[in-house]
């Protein structure tokens, strides 16, 4: 026998059981979301004491290990703690920085793209959805080492020289995938707009330029958000993959921290414990609140 | 574009030997109807008989494989037709009412005629108020659709199409996604609408209401028109089987 009944926390106080064929409640499956939104759902559905205890892990552990060593676990977190101002100020403000420059320049491109995805101009759109295409389906390193190592490092206008900073071209590099997605993000929100409302302004006269900025983005962009929001921290937790290039960022810094502290093992935890630490408080909120608008906004109508 | 030389002696929407097809499957075969300004015409016929493809073809949501759908004098099957002066003219009401959810009741009337017809905001403003009063929705002028019933939306919607002045209104089934008890109101507005001397062209099931209202009845089964006459007559003395059957059904 199985249990063909969901339990409802509040309804139902135990699972009723039938032998009976029984038609199943139906389930909206999440594949009318414009884009789903795994990644925030995964992270939100941790509880914040993850934090807490993320944070027991990074102290005990070494404890228990690292009991008889001579560098004790004062001074791993002492160490860590002369470091902090220098990890979190010039590291972890750097991430930061780099996701935001990254969203930024992302969504521009994104949402030219994704509107050019909805272009009846043919070669745009085909274009649009290749470029989509191409960057979405891509490895990020990969896109950021060709990024690197192909951009000139300074441009010359004239008689001036641009220089670009490494951390810049890293931004540009991360932009190229979170404009594919943020396309695709923008694409599929215009998608979910009932046909019903393309139709009653095509019979009101409206041109379509009319109808995508006057009825259809107005609509779909409460949509975008949560999804965009997604995408976001999924950026934020991505953006120690430019310290594989050089660039100053909270691991590249913290490396150098443990170097110049003679690289004793006992520091790896405590360091990188701190890392994982600081970038779930960033981005659990972040979740969290996705989430939430996402309830707020999936109710229409 | 068509030179535009419709006079009013002529028929304001004329169709002639239309065919429309989805793929493989005709929906449409050979149809032709005329309707003379100030008509109020009801095709009626059982699902999938081609009604509402025909009624959206007339303001080119659908285009046609072949034939001639003139409105007004303009050529709906013409490569240059500009489509945006057709649906100036030809005013168009859906099942699903189609209001736009992010503006209010007075909004939606007021969008097109400002985008559109360009026209001045306070024009537009009372005329959009008239023709709320009209539907006698003026205490709801500033409610947004979710706060609507579905026959309250259903008014809107005919209001936001009668603010563009159409010389032609189409109604898509108005009244098929209603409660039985706001079925009226929607019908009562419509019928004011024909009073008015407006042209309209109904795809309907309310039997009653196409026989009290309609100049003449078209009955379609399979995208051809079976058997069409005024009122009385339909309904009185169809002639031919599938009529009969569809009466017998419906009434």
């Amino acid at each position: 026998m199985f249990n063909y009944f969901q339990k409802i926390p509040g309804v139902s106080s135990f699972p009723r059981q039938t032998d009976l064929p029984v038609l199943l409640p139906y389930q909206a499956s999440s594949s009318g979301d414009p884009v789903d939104l795994r990644f925030s759902r995964w992270l939100a559905s941790s509880s914040p004491w993850v934090m807490v205890l993320l944070f027991l892990v990074i102290s005990l552990y070494p404890m228990i290990v690292l009991a008889q060593s001579k560098y004790t676990l004062e001074d791993a977190f002492y160490t860590l703690w002369r470091w902090l101002p220098f990890i979190v100020g010039s590291g972890f403000v750097m991430n930061i920085l780099i996701s935001f420059f990254t969203m930024l320049i992302g969504t521009v491109a994104g949402v030219i793209l994704g509107l050019g995805q909805i272009s009846v101009h043919t070669p745009l759109r085909k274009f649009s959805w290749f470029t989509t295409q191409l960057f979405r389906n891509s490895p990020w390193l990969v896109l950021l080492f060709i990024v690197m190592l192909t951009f000139p490092y300074e441009f010359e206008f004239g008689d001036r020289i641009i220089s670009i900073p490494d951390w810049m071209k890293a931004v540009f590099g991360l932009s190229l995938p979170i404009m594919a997605n943020i396309s695709e993000v923008v694409r599929g929100a215009v998608m979910s707009i009932p046909t019903g409302q393309w139709e009653a302004a095509e019979s009101l006269a409206f041109s379509r330029t009319q109808t995508i900025w006057k009825i259809i983005l107005p609509q779909s962009f409460k949509r975008m958000i949560p999804p965009w929001m997604n995408w976001y921290a999924i950026l934020t937790m991505a953006t120690p993959l430019v310290s594989l290039l050089g660039v100053e960022e909270i691991v590249t810094l913290s490396r150098q921290a443990m170097e110049a502290e003679d690289n004793h093992p006992e520091l790896l935890i405590p360091f990188f414990g701190f890392a994982l630490v600081i970038f779930f408080a960033y981005c659990y909120p972040i979740a969290r609140w996705t989430l939430k608008l996402e309830k707020r906004y999936s109710v229409k109508l | 574009m068509t030179v535009n030389n419709w006079t009013p002696e002529q028929p304001i929407v004329s169709v002639n030997n239309v065919h429309k097809s989805f793929g493989e499957l005709e929906v449409l075969k050979g149809i032709s109807f005329d309707v003379m300004k100030g008509e109020v015409i009801c095709i009626i016929g059982p699902s999938g008989s081609g009604k509402s493809t025909l009624i959206r073809c007339i303001n080119a949501l659908n285009e046609i494989n072949s034939g001639s759908i003139k409105v007004l004098g303009l050529e709906v099957n013409d490569p240059d037709l500009n489509k945006l002066e057709l649906r100036k003219k030809v005013g168009m009401v859906f099942q699903q009412y189609n209001l736009f959810p992010h503006k209010t009741a007075l909004e939606n009337i007021m969008m097109a005629p400002m985008l559109v017809l360009k026209e001045s905001k306070e024009d537009v403003h009372s005329k959009a108020q008239s023709l709320i009063r009209k539907v006698r929705l003026e205490d709801k002028q500033n409610s947004f659709p979710g706060e609507l019933s579905g026959g309250q939306q259903q008014r809107v919607a005919i209001a936001r199409s009668l603010a563009m002045n159409p010389d032609v209104m189409l109604f898509d089934e108005v009244t098929a996604a209603l409660d039985p008890e706001t079925v009226k109101e929607v019908l009562v507005t419509i019928k004011d609408l024909a009073a008015e001397g407006m042209t309209c062209i109904l795809v309907t099931h309310e039997m009653g209401f196409a026989r009290e209202l309609a100049d003449h009845i078209y009955f379609t089964d399979r995208g051809v028109i079976v058997e069409h006459g005024p009122p009385a007559t339909f309904f009185e003395n169809a002639q031919d089987p599938r009529t009969k059957e569809f009466l017998s059904q419906i009434l």
